[in-house]
């Protein structure tokens, strides 16, 4: 293997750890949602990753959020010995990204300012409602091939790898509804319940539909944000000329927009 | 006024309207430039393309174009012009009251004029709303507690000092306070959509209504907690209307928990201009049917009559507009320019 295939393969390696990384609030890959700018190797393992965010003024908390987890991420290839995350376009980039760089907590990176709770408080919430809402979508995605709500409580992570689901979008809900179970320590095992609480307590059947209308206010909110980073962020980096140029908000927000593969605009 | 397809006359007040300044002459630094360019993303984000501005004019545009926009090419009958000074950012301010009442003069009639204040002034904002009152009359003001000041990024409601701002409110009778409560300009660590603080001046302050813009979108959930709770706690929908043509289904969901939670009686059109113009946004309103399925799930009705409360009536009711006598005035005048 030559240098210049070394070079495509690592630079490829680090694209498919960032596609792991989510935007925390939205629960949606950073590199789906066109966060990640570029990808660029340095000398001896260096690795710097530029992203941007909707605006101007996106959280400085969950940009630092970001901007800790993409360095994570990356340094876990085994031949990354220093990762430079690079916010741009953004009023606080300079203090985030130093801060990164220097292994500071937020706190300490923001110190002018009185921070109160942590970063890993904030992730822990947005992982709930992450749960939340990957919960929503694979009992929706069950009940779309006619499982009904008694059949779906009761059901172990065994049974639930066992439905035979077509449709890509209920096989990624699946995917992604199992990890988050696994990683909360939710359900591990074939024989665990597949379907419980946050706190991990069991939903009875007469309880799905209250249970339901709960997950779907959580959603609500998570696609406001959505929809609202997606438009922003696609409005912002597009020179957007009324008279001549078609739109493609809407295909975006309908999701007939592939995920982007590569780096820039 | 909105014909409906089959004639009818809906009256109809916009509760959130801006006349600003936003123009590269202005603007004091980069935070005044990114302003603008945000707003103008969400410009152009969620409108549908033919109604889509070009920059130069969205940075800036005339009382003549805002007056058709709104009330000869738009459907309003009234509009409530909201005040925003963000003086960090803008060397006159963003859209400050002189510059609204300066605007509305040429339209009598036509404007509900509402201040704003910032309770970190201290004393000087307990003079401002003094002057705001006697000078204007006003009956309302909106209230942007992310705005920067110096080195403070953002203040609660709950802020001793912004109780006193409140108390004052209340004893001279400027009644409907807006809240901003949505994205922009995000304060450092606080969820910027926080809504909580709403929870308890409207306990506290029975006396004042508390419009909360955006319907705190998105901790719509948390709104909605706290307006079952309170009954002076009302929902503008500007910037969740938008959705209407984007994402129908999307609006349909948001629109039916707020009809569940907050009631037809407690929700205010506001187009949010000039970042959307109303004339699209009524008649999709007008026209929009909310899918069986979203409907049957919260068991809410979506008839004619809730969308006359929701487009002008429970406005009318905040600010005490009778609207018999406001629609004979309008139309006196339409007369009066026909005949000029």
């Amino acid at each position: 293997m030559g240098a210049v295939d070394i070079h495509a393969a690592r630079v490829g390696q680090v694209w498919a750890v960032l596609a792991e990384v989510t935007d925390p609030e939205l629960d949606e890959p950073m590199t789906e949602l066109g966060f990640i700018e570029d990808v660029r190797l340095g000398d001896r393992g260096v690795v710097e990753v530029g992203f941007r965010l909707p605006t101007y003024w996106c959280s400085m908390n969950f940009a630092y959020l970001m901007a800790d987890d993409i360095g994570r991420a990356v340094r876990g290839l085994a031949w990354v010995r220093e990762v430079r995350p690079e916010l741009r376009d953004h009023m606080s980039a300079e203090a985030v990204n130093e801060g990164v760089r220097k292994g500071l907590s937020f706190a300490e990176a923001f110190s002018e300012f009185a921070v109160d709770g942590t970063l890993d408080d904030l992730r822990e919430t947005f992982r709930r409602k992450a749960f939340q809402r990957r919960q929503e979508t694979m009992i929706l995605a069950l009940k779309g091939v006619g499982l009904a709500g008694e059949a779906i409580v009761g059901m172990t992570l065994g049974a639930l790898e066992a439905v035979g689901l077509e449709d890509p979008g209920a096989v990624r809900a699946r995917t992604r509804y199992r990890a988050i179970l696994a990683e909360r320590g939710l359900a591990l095992a074939p024989a665990d319940p597949a379907f419980v609480t946050l706190d991990g307590a069991a939903i009875a059947a007469e309880e799905l539909r209250a249970h339901l209308q709960g997950l779907r206010s959580v959603r609500i909110n998570m696609e406001a944000n959505g929809a609202l980073c997606r438009g922003l962020l696609e409005a912002r980096y597009r020179d957007f000329d009324p008279a001549s140029e078609e739109p493609t908000l809407a295909d975006f927000m309908l999701d007939r927009v592939p995920p982007r593969a590569g780096a820039g605009l | 006024m909105y014909k409906t397809p089959t004639g009818e006359e809906v009256f109809v007040i916009d509760g959130h309207t801006h006349f600003w300044d936003g123009s590269p002459e202005n603007q004091s630094n980069i935070h005044g430039k990114q302003f603008i360019e945000c707003f103008y993303a969400y410009h152009t984000a969620l409108s549908p393309k033919d109604q889509l501005w070009p920059k130069d004019q969205f940075e800036k545009y005339s009382a003549e174009r805002m007056y058709n926009d709104l009330f000869v090419d738009g459907p309003d009958d009234m509009a409530i012009v909201q005040s925003t000074y963000l003086s960090e950012f803008y060397k006159t301010g963003f859209n400050t009251i002189e510059r609204n009442a300066e605007m509305a003069k040429a339209y009598k009639n036509r404007f509900i004029l509402n201040g704003a204040f910032d309770p970190r002034d201290g004393e000087k904002a307990i003079e401002y709303i003094h002057y705001m009152k006697e000078t204007f009359g006003i009956k309302g003001v909106k209230l942007y507690t992310a705005e920067w000041k110096g080195s403070s990024r953002g203040w609660k409601l709950t802020d001793p000092a912004a109780y006193r701002c409140l108390e004052l409110c209340q004893q001279l009778g400027i009644t409907n306070i807006h809240v901003h409560k949505g994205p922009t300009i995000i304060p450092l660590d606080k969820d910027a959509f926080d809504v909580s603080d709403v929870d308890h001046v409207a306990t506290d302050f029975q006396g004042l209504n508390f419009i909360v813009e955006h319907c705190g979108l998105p901790r719509l959930d948390d709104f909605c907690w706290i307006a079952v709770q309170e009954t002076n706690v009302y929902g503008g929908l500007a910037v969740a209307l938008p959705f209407i043509h984007s994402r129908p289904r999307y609006f349909a969901e948001v629109l039916s928990e707020l009809l569940f939670w907050v009631g037809p009686d407690k929700i205010l059109f506001g187009s949010d201009y000039a970042i959307w113009t109303p004339r699209w946004l009524v008649d999709r309103f007008w026209n929009f049917t909310i899918p069986e399925d979203i409907r049957a799930e919260r068991g809410i009705e979506f008839t004619d009559e809730v969308k006359r409360k929701i487009l002008g009536l429970n406005a009318a009711r905040l600010y005490g507009i009778d609207v018999a006598a406001q629609k004979a005035t309008l139309a006196g005048e339409a007369v009066a320019v026909a005949a000029e």
